[in-house]
């Protein structure tokens, strides 16, 4: 018991509502909301130190003994998660207080942001089945109003379907809730986990597993739900969009890892096997084939969370400890590598004025600085040795030759190649060739607009040369979720 | 009770989904609406439609009926209000920028 675990959440609430007050002054707004990430980051980490000390750490929220009561539960995999969230949410804020609009900040743009916050950590750090439908709702209410903000015609257009997606996958969200608590009498997911032990997973429980795998995968982008995802992420300013694309999907992909390791895992041959591993393979795939057929940097980008988002899935699908660990370890390299590319595409923009790629070129005369931070976030990206993309994409793929699963390994193969491709067209059209834009915006100033990015460069660097301490450490992250007891125990304290 | 209200739940669902196939952007922000409305109905019937006895009390009554279904609902018809609202805002300022609350007119070319 350990109230620290509510910090994450109520904290950026707090935050966020001080910030309303404050709406009217931009620099305070500014310096408030800057030194709150940057305490919400050092939380995070204390928070996972501490976890990987002394184990999972179970709160029980107004003392009602689980599973009555609604529980927070902090381990390995969670605590991960919100530190990786924090970090991609403090550097973007730093980054949007350079090229947000005054218009915006003064239409609830940081409080705006704070409540999204909560909703993601609190999905992050939930034990309950409601509780984590109830801060999925928080997350997706803040991040309408995100994604609309400004109002552009093209926003309005794209938002709106991605609102109506959202509001459809929650309804059968809701479903799924509907028909687990009538078929097991609870929905503490630990208490949940020991129940569908005990019917073994028969008869309709494989329904309901297929009904959330369904409902996250809205969320989280997998094959054949994606379509909405590379136009309404197109749309939003770059900070916004760099957010979403490091944080929202990865949201669903941990709910659909938690519920796969910790709930049903009882016919891992049909439903990890087969029916994840077959949707993962479509993702991969479509993923990047829409990337490689597109001329835009930011469109590129976000097809590219979508092949990536597989890789995830793909490792929870072959379901042995390398695999998950892998996956684990993907997911904290995606998150780092794709919100910088985001910001990357931003910073782009802000100089050439434009994402279309036939547009831009020789950029890498006039910002080198801009261009080698993106080469090498590429390259990461694409998987090459000695980043972090290589370290996290190797052990999935070693796991499904292991596995004897080498259509799905060979189609990875495959996208790493294709994502090579994709990134390398961005980089030959926007920074090499001929100079496209004016001598004017040859000479503007990016320092400041790279300065926030520079630490995930560098730790996309770290962690691919220090490899062997983060993967050792997604392995123990990868057994302790493969590991339900752990979980199931701390929580019902048996 | 319980098959009554399936069926009627049923219907629901199929009215809200041809609601959501159509084209004009009020109908779709209804039909959230109505599934919305559906969901609730199921989430209640799912878990048994109980009568008779007050939700739990103390631990010497004998019968009680389960309250953390209308928990649940409750809290599922706040949100699912603030989500209808939004999405109200947001057709009709959909509707004023691009003059038309037709989707199919709100597809979005490939060449923009």
């Amino acid at each position: 018991m350990n109230n620290l675990v509510i910090l994450p959440i109520i904290f950026p609430f707090v935050i966020g509502a001080v910030l309303i007050l404050m709406i009217k002054h931009h620099k305070l707004q500014r310096i408030v909301s800057g030194i709150s990430a940057l305490l919400l980051l050092a939380l995070s980490i204390y928070l996972a130190v501490l976890v990987y000390q002394d184990g999972v750490i179970v709160l029980e929220m107004g003392n009602w003994p689980a599973p009555f009561g609604i529980v927070l539960v902090a381990d390995l995999l969670s605590t991960l998660m919100v530190l990786l969230a924090t970090l991609v949410a403090t550097v973007c804020l730093f980054f949007a207080f350079k090229t947000i609009s005054p218009e915006r900040e003064r239409f609830y743009f940081y409080p705006l942001y704070f409540f999204l916050l909560i909703g993601v950590n609190g999905a992050f750090l939930t034990g309950d089945l409601f509780n984590l439908f109830v801060f999925f709702e928080v997350m997706l209410i803040a991040s309408y109003a995100l994604i609309v903000h400004g109002g552009t015609a093209y926003q309005l257009r794209e938002s709106f379907k991605y609102v109506i997606i959202n509001v459809f996958a929650s309804a059968l969200f809701i479903v799924a809730i509907a028909w687990t608590y009538s078929i097991t009498g609870t929905l503490n997911m630990a208490h949940l986990a020991e129940r569908v032990a005990e019917l073994e997973q028969a008869g309709v429980l494989n329904v309901v597993a297929i009904l959330f795998l369904v409902v996250f995968a809205m969320k989280g982008g997998l094959f054949p739900l994606y379509f909405w995802l590379p136009r309404s992420y197109y749309g939003p300013p770059a900070a916004i969009s760099a957010l979403f694309g490091g944080l929202l999907t990865k949201v669903g992909i941990y709910a659909i890892i938690r519920t796969f390791t910790l709930i049903f895992n009882h016919d891992i041959g049909y439903t990890h096997k087969i029916i994840i591993v077959t949707i993962a393979g479509f993702t991969m795939l479509f993923g990047v084939l829409g990337a490689v057929s597109q001329f835009d940097f930011k469109r590129i980008l976000s097809y590219h969370i979508i092949s990536q988002v597989g890789y995830m899935v793909m490792g929870l699908g072959i379901f042995t400890p390398l695999a998950v660990a892998g996956a684990i370890y993907y997911i904290a390299h995606h998150m780092i590598v794709k919100t910088a590319l985001f910001l990357f595409a931003g910073v782009a923009q802000k100089i050439t004025g434009t994402t279309d790629l036939k547009q831009m070129g020789g950029l890498l005369k006039t910002h080198p600085v801009l261009a080698w931070m993106f080469f090498i976030t590429a390259l990461s990206l694409a998987g090459i040795p000695p980043m972090s993309g290589f370290f996290s994409k190797f052990p999935i793929i070693l796991a499904g030759f292991e596995e004897a699963q080498y259509v799905i390994s060979g189609v990875a193969l495959l996208v790493g190649l294709l994502t090579l491709f994709s990134m390398m067209k961005i980089f030959s059209y926007a920074f090499w060739g001929k100079q496209k834009h004016t001598e004017e915006q040859a000479k503007m100033p990016i320092g400041q607009l790279l300065l926030p990015i520079a630490p995930l460069v560098a730790l996309t660097i770290i962690l691919g040369f220090a490899a062997e301490p983060m993967f050792l450490y997604s392995l123990e992250v990868a057994e302790q979720i493969m590991d339900p007891s752990v979980y199931i125990e701390s929580v019902l304290k048996e | 009770m319980e098959i009554l209200m399936s069926i009627m739940i049923g219907i629901v669902f199929t009215v809200s989904i041809y609601l959501f196939l159509s084209r004009s952007l009020l109908r779709v922000t209804l039909a959230t609406l109505l599934m919305s409305h559906g969901v609730h109905l199921l989430l209640l019937t799912l878990s048994g439609l109980q009568r008779g006895a007050s939700p739990f009390l103390n631990f010497q009554a004998d019968a009680y009926s389960d309250p953390l279904p209308q928990a649940l609902v409750l809290t599922a018809i706040v949100i699912s209000f603030g989500v209808t609202s939004l999405l109200l805002v947001m057709a009709y300022r959909t509707f004023k920028v691009h003059n038309t609350d037709d989707l199919e007119e709100l597809r979005g070319s490939a060449d923009e």
